[in-house]
């Protein structure tokens, strides 16, 4: 009821300013700003939209019996899950099929966990200390803390590719320690041999300072006036960052967590760059590995299919979240 | 006797002001905030030294990719046979990277320009759909959008095939957020005050948006060229899927593939070029834009605003 009126509302204050917009010489013709939206309209149409229709042409069509090449079949009415249920049951072991994908999703979601977790845990402080404690060299940190942004993430794993090397630096500062007792001590462990730490490592370095700038945004906007009356009412530091900045930061923290683990669902080449085994990949490497052979391209579409499924929620999350940023600009 | 008396008298107050200083330090309300300053200090190493060493390994003399062996030394340059530029492959993959970059800039900045001008100026269901398009190219997982590019540009659009042009064309879809985002910011906090007068003293609505807008947009359409630009020598999932053999590998796949499989450094000089020409185009696009937007005042940040905004 209350949004019928106000809906009707809108509407009638729009014509008014139309009205008095065309009052004062200022109107379109028409068609003036439809032709400036058409490009992106057509262009999002072309090749976003009938891209993802593809995916499901090909997720849902069959294979060729012959050269196993798939085949897509564009007509809804002919879509068949049978590839669907195919890969379903290669993850959760059902229709007398072994679990094969089974061990790659659970990994996945341990390993986006852990490094989002981690990516908190250090960025926090990070972010903190640059919003609340960095005084005059309050510039200078942020550019720090924005520098990675330049530099490519091929280059940031390559960096630790070298270091992780069996001859690399980490061995020799690790064998130069006085750490003998540790069996990673060694001077010649094999840093990138597939280890899940590693990977996870890596991921962390990676996507880190995707996750510190939300925070600091998010904390540079809490007034001081707000934690100078927490202490002035009595509350001591930790009660005054628990009860009122942790609160406030609350939506730098989902924006963070959100804008970190959507490419981390995706993520194959970090598993690529520090480990390149079977035993640490994850759904990215499922898909990644299926696009090279043209018979199994649509089982690589299925899966993104499911990979598109589990990120529905932080996706829709993160675009409200935006839109309502940009409906109160 | 009088020695051993003497240690317990002389430890108690060594003792006493070390714990009184320790616990003064923490009841102390305006006290420096000496463990976040390490803990933020020690991330900042620990983000930026890895990238000095790998730069650093671009320069050695030796073979080994793990440590850098002095003197510094063009070696992997440009003298040696596998060095970058002696190899034609990974030569025509420099060229490769900086085609890419333009054509997508001289796509997706005209094609975004319009359409934030027109999602800010005439808001319909229409141009929201679109842009909740736009956004979601900007979040999707780029292995989603890869495959599926890859698809249609496979199966569909087969007139296209892969190759450069659907790598020019796949970037463009996923880069056209930045212009997108920057200027529709830029048209918000115009307002609409100045078309309206331009066009209330008489200015058609072609001569408005060109005399007075445009001009005013400029150093947001700069900004957004500058990103697009960078972003696009970094991206290598989309053009890896949608390459068609070596000749199509831009500088990135081409780091992607050599790096755990590379006996020489001349990754690293491939990784350092690639660095390099962003930094450079980001470092001049930053003075430039500082230049061109001197007269509006705390417009000078607008680079760091939009690494925000993410």
């Amino acid at each position: 009821m209350s949004e019928r009126t106000t809906r009707a509302h809108r509407r009638r204050r729009k014509r008014q300013q139309r009205l008095r917009l065309k009052e004062e010489g200022v109107w379109y013709p028409r068609g003036f700003w439809p032709a400036f939206a058409a490009p992106a309209t057509i262009w999002m149409a072309l090749l976003f939209v009938t891209p993802f229709y593809a995916v499901f042409a090909v997720a849902m069509g069959t294979v060729d019996p012959i050269f196993r090449n798939p085949v897509p079949v564009w007509q809804p009415w002919y879509w068949d899950t049978s590839q669907i249920v195919e890969v379903f049951g290669k993850i959760f072991g059902t229709g007398g099929q072994p679990a094969i994908f089974a061990p790659a999703f659970i990994r996945t979601f341990e390993n986006v966990f852990a490094a989002s977790a981690l990516c908190l845990i250090l960025g926090y402080p990070v972010a903190y200390f640059v919003a609340r404690h960095s005084g005059k060299r309050k510039n200078l940190f942020r550019l720090l803390l924005i520098a990675p942004f330049w530099i490519s993430y091929m280059m940031r794993m390559l960096a630790w590719v070298n270091i992780l090397q069996p001859d690399g630096y980490l061995n020799m500062i690790l064998a130069w320690l006085p750490l003998d007792f540790l069996p990673i001590a060694n001077g010649h462990y094999g840093w990138l041999e597939g280890h899940q730490a590693t990977v996870v490592f890596g991921i962390v370095y990676g996507y880190i300072p995707y996750m510190i700038l939300p925070l600091f945004a998010g904390l540079d906007r809490i007034p001081q006036s707000l934690l100078e009356a927490s202490r002035d009412l009595g509350a001591s530091a930790p009660r005054t960052f628990f009860r009122v900045t942790l609160p406030l930061s609350k939506p730098g923290i989902l924006a963070g967590l959100v804008i970190v683990t959507l490419p981390m669902f995706g993520d194959y080449y970090t598993n690529n760059l520090l480990s390149r085994r079977p035993t640490t990949s994850m759904i990215g490497n499922l898909i990644d590995n299926n696009v090279g052979v043209p018979s199994r391209v649509s089982e690589a579409a299925v899966l993104v299919l499911f990979l598109a499924v589990i990120l529905i929620v932080p996706m829709s999350y993160y675009l409200r979240t935006t839109s309502r940023q940009e409906a109160s600009d | 006797m009088s020695a051993a008396i003497a240690p317990p008298v002389g430890e108690a107050p060594a003792i006493a002001p070390t714990r009184r200083r320790r616990s003064r330090y923490f009841r102390n309300p305006w006290r420096k905030p000496l463990i976040l300053k390490s803990i933020t200090l020690a991330y900042l190493c620990w983000s930026i030294l890895p990238v000095v060493v790998a730069i650093l390994i671009s320069f050695t003399s030796g073979r080994s990719r793990a440590i850098f062996q002095p003197p510094l030394s063009l070696r992997w340059w440009i003298h040696d046979d596998l060095s970058v530029w002696k190899n034609s492959e990974y030569r025509n993959a420099i060229f490769h990277t900086v085609r890419l970059g333009l054509s997508v800039v001289a796509i997706t900045v005209p094609i975004g320009t319009m359409f934030a001008l027109a999602m800010s100026r005439w808001r319909s269901r229409g141009t929201g759909a679109v842009n909740f398009f736009v956004l979601l190219a900007f979040v999707v997982p780029e292995l989603i959008l890869g495959l599926a590019l890859l698809i249609t540009f496979s199966q569909l659009f087969t007139f296209i095939g892969l190759g450069t042009r659907a790598q020019i064309l796949g970037v463009a879809t996923f880069q056209i957020s930045y212009p997108v985002i920057i200027i529709r910011s830029r048209l918000i906090s115009i307002g609409k005050q100045f078309e309206e007068a331009a066009m209330d003293l008489g200015a058609s609505p072609v001569q408005s948006l060109r005399r007075v807008l445009l001009p005013m947009l400029y150093p947001a359409i700069f900004v957004s060229a500058v990103l697009v630009f960078a972003d696009t020598i970094d991206e290598f999932v989309i053009v890896r899927y949608l390459s068609l053999g070596a000749g199509t590998e831009p500088l990135s796949v081409k780091v992607y593939t050599a790096a755990r499989g590379s006996p020489v450094p001349s990754v690293n000089v491939m990784a350092t070029i690639m660095l390099m020409t962003t930094l450079l185009v980001v470092g001049g696009g930053g003075l430039a834009y500082k230049r061109l937007a001197k007269q509006e005042k705390g417009e000078a940040s607008a680079v760091q605003e939009f690494a925000l905004q993410i």
